[in-house]
């Protein structure tokens, strides 16, 4: 896709489209011409959602059932979903940290979706594109995964796998021509946080949407969402382990 | 299992400001669970919490927020009808389909409501006397009941359930989904009309004159007394056709609206003094003719947002009363003298005629004549307030449920004859009494009696 096509016709995959974030993503992409592929487990809410990106904006938009876990579909799904331009990736679970530490099902859950189910499936996209030669990757990580606190270091730690296998995944396609985008958004009003005490800049989905449009478009490699975290972090990441450890969130 | 969050919640006037428990699906099957969760007593469904006063509240108990579930189904561009979710806002809608040449066939006075607050209160426009409430033209809506059955109601499929519902204010379920035909416009344009009246008199005699005007309201100076009493500057117009207009005739949305001159509020809410205010927009409107946008035309207070807050931490109500055409110009009078009298100052009152009775069980409008004001909610309001109520009831009228914060569980049976039919459906439709709100209870609408 040359810069001035950018948009105009292209096709979207967006994994997990069900997501609150990846709901007013795939509108922002819709309204800058793309057609979608939505996919996800949830078939009446796809339905839903594709129909009203339909009714706003005009363009095609698909639905492809995809089962994140069942990690022996993903060839397959991946084959159903045809020749796409890019892909976003907002697949995440995040429950209440001691639900983690207690029962090792909703553990491997957090791993399972927010990092496993991740690499299996763009494992599939980077092959594809790489040899294509041409493609957007955008994967949405964490500031979570910066810098692991005791409250929530298990989905933390995954979103810390995901980031650094962005990373590397964008070294390896940089010569390709692919990008890889990894988006580390603090809070947003989803319900994924819904009900959650007094979180810090707590941004609406709708400006982690266009922040992810923007830094597919420039290429950026990392995005923080809104940018303020990105200097909060850079000094969280200096503060030495002998304080980190007896800060209590 | 859903997620409640407790939050202070208010309507619009900020009165009352309520502890309660809400819940924010963001997925249609969500819905049904969300409703019937056992970590509330009972529940109500919000929108944009546009409403004034505790229609989308409830204390201690369930809110549910439909703002996540706002999604466009639908659109069929021959006839225009538009098949939504119930939490789609007005604004959204505009948004979309006004570029397409397609308007909102009733519109209240803000466009941050929903489609499920829209039809839960009927609400009306400055067309009523034409057009009617918008339940005029809603073609059928999903209600989904508290048995987690969904009932599509129409005029012809379940039409108890959807007289009940439409004005039901949110008591017999959760609109999921509506029908809404929409209008085709050309223009995105008013050819607005401003006529001064000197008094009451001349204000009801130039109403009388709206038959030509789609959209008819009157600014009603509720500060001038004596001879001036219920002086107004009336503000009526046309949709403007294609060729009264420069440019895309069809422009609309965020970017013209910042460049769009506020009429009145901008400079109201500035102002110190009240009656300094009221006196100067009369004089700025001399009689005259002009074309305007619709932003400033149906929606002026949206371009101020928050501007319910002038009203302090104390907040406000605003009072909106109909009175039969036979009784209104005296009803109105004493209103106006009593209001004046009072000292409670109100920036903002609004007068306008209203067409035909619908049959929806709990509707407001009937053929008569409209007041609506705000008035600060100081300490003796609500006295204040069922003085106002015993006013309106001498004159055969009734208060607007949507803006209500005050009003008697004794007078609402007064002003609304059907409340007990109103309540029979909802007992077949909710037999559990699930869905309730702060106003359900203080007016002891349902359960026990
Ligand atoms: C500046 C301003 C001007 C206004 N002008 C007018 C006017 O000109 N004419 C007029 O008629 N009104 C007017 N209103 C009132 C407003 O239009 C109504 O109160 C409207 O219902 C608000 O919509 P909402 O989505 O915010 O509903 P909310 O305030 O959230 O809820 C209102 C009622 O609807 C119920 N409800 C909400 N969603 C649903 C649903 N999905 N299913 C079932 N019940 C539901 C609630 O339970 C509640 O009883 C005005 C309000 C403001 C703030
Ligand atoms: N919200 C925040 O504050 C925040 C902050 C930083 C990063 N993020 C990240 O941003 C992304 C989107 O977040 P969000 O807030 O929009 O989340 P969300 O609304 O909770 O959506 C999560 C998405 O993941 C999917 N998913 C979860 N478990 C799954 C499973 N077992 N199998 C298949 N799919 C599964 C969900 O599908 P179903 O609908 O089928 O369940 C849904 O599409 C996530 O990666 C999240 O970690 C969020």
């Amino acid at each position: 896709m040359s810069e001035k096509t950018f948009g105009k016709g292209a096709r979207v995959l967006i994994l997990g489209a069900t997501s609150g974030i990846a709901r007013a993503t795939a509108l922002e992409f819709a309204r800058r011409g793309f057609d979608l592929v939505l996919a996800g487990r949830d078939r009446e809410e796809l339905e839903i959602l594709a129909a009203d990106a339909r009714v706003r904006c005009g363009n095609g938009v698909e639905i492809v059932e995809f089962d994140a876990t069942n990690f022996d579909s993903h060839p397959d799904f991946w084959h159903r979903c045809g020749d796409v331009d890019g892909v976003i990736c907002a697949l995440g679970v995040m429950p209440p940290q001691q639900e983690s530490e207690r029962d090792w099902e909703t553990c491997r859950a957090v791993i399972e979706v927010n990092y496993t189910a991740c690499v299996s499936i763009l494992n599939l996209v980077a092959n594809d594109f790489e040899v294509r030669g041409s493609g957007f990757i955008a994967v949405l990580t964490s500031v979570a995964g910066e810098r692991a606190r005791k409250s929530n270091y298990i989905y933390g730690s995954a979103k810390s796998g995901l980031s650094a296998y962005t990373e590397g995944l964008r070294a390896r396609l940089f010569a390709a021509g692919v990008s890889v985008t990894t988006v580390k958004p603090g809070p947003v009003d989803t319900a994924m946080t819904w009900g959650m005490e007094k979180l810090p800049l707590l941004v609406p989905p709708e400006k982690v949407a266009s922040d992810i449009y923007r830094g597919v478009r420039r290429k950026a490699d990392v995005v923080f969402s809104p940018a303020p975290w990105r200097l909060i972090m850079a000094i969280m990441r200096v503060v030495p382990s002998f304080i980190w450890k007896r800060l209590d969130f | 299992m859903s997620t409640f969050a407790q939050r202070d919640l208010a309507g619009w006037g900020r009165f009352p400001s309520q502890n309660c428990f809400a819940t924010r699906p963001e997925k249609r099957r969500e819905v049904p669970y969300a409703a019937n969760d056992e970590f509330v007593s009972d529940i109500i469904a919000r929108g944009l919490g546009r409403s004034y006063g505790d229609a989308a509240l409830n204390l201690d108990a369930g809110v549910l927020l439909l703002e996540k579930l706002n999604r466009f189904l639908d659109f069929d561009a021959q006839t225009g009808v538009l098949h939504a979710e119930g939490g789609a806002s007005f604004a959204d809608i505009l948004e979309t389909f006004v570029p397409r040449g397609y308007f909102l066939p009733v519109t209240p006075g803000t466009k941050f409501v929903t489609l499920g607050g829209a039809i839960a209160c009927d609400v009306h426009g400055k067309n009523h006397h034409r057009d009617g409430c918008l339940s005029e033209w809603v073609e059928e809506f999903d209600l989904l009941l508290a048995s987690g059955e969904t009932l599509t109601c129409s005029r012809e499929q379940h039409p108890a359930a959807f007289w009940a519902t439409i004005g039901g204010m949110g008591l017999t379920g959760i609109i999921t989904t509506a029908k809404l035909r929409l209008i085709p416009i050309e223009t995105t344009s008013i050819r607005a009309s401003y006529t001064r009246t000197k008094d009451l008199d001349e204000t009801l005699a130039e109403f009388g004159r709206d038959g030509d005007f789609r959209y008819s309201v009157a600014w009603i100076d509720c500060l001038a007394s004596g001879a001036s009493l219920g002086r107004s500057v009336l503000i009526r117009g046309n949709h403007a056709a294609p060729d009264e207009v420069s440019g895309d005739p069809l422009e609309f949305g965020a970017k013209r609206q910042k460049a769009v001159p506020v009429d009145f509020p901008d400079f109201a809410l500035n102002s110190l003094s009240v009656k300094a205010f009221n006196a100067l927009y009369y004089a700025a409107h001399p009689d005259r003719e002009k074309i305007v946008p619709f932003e400033p035309f149906f929606w002026p207070l949206d371009a101020v947002s928050d501007w319910n807050r002038i009203y302090g931490a104390r907040g406000f109500i605003q009072y909106q009363c109909v009175l039969p055409f036979e009784t209104s110009r005296d009803g109105l009078k004493t209103l106006l003298e009593t209001i004046s009298a009072s000292g409670r100052a109100s920036f903002l009152a609004v007068l306008k005629t209203f067409g035909p009775q619908n049959l929806g069980l709990l509707d407001f409008p009937f053929s008569g004549h409209t007041l609506a004001l705000d008035l600060p909610a100081s300490a003796g309001i609500v006295e204040f307030a069922r003085e106002l109520d015993e006013i309106v009831l001498n004159h055969g009228g009734r208060v607007y449920l949507a803006k209500d914060a005050t009003l008697s569980p004794e007078n609402l049976r007064r002003m609304y004859p059907q409340i007990e039919e109103f309540v029979a459906v909802k007992a077949r439709l909710d037999p559990d009494n699930r869905f309730q709100s702060s106003l359900s209870k203080r007016l002891r609408i349902g359960g026990a009696q």
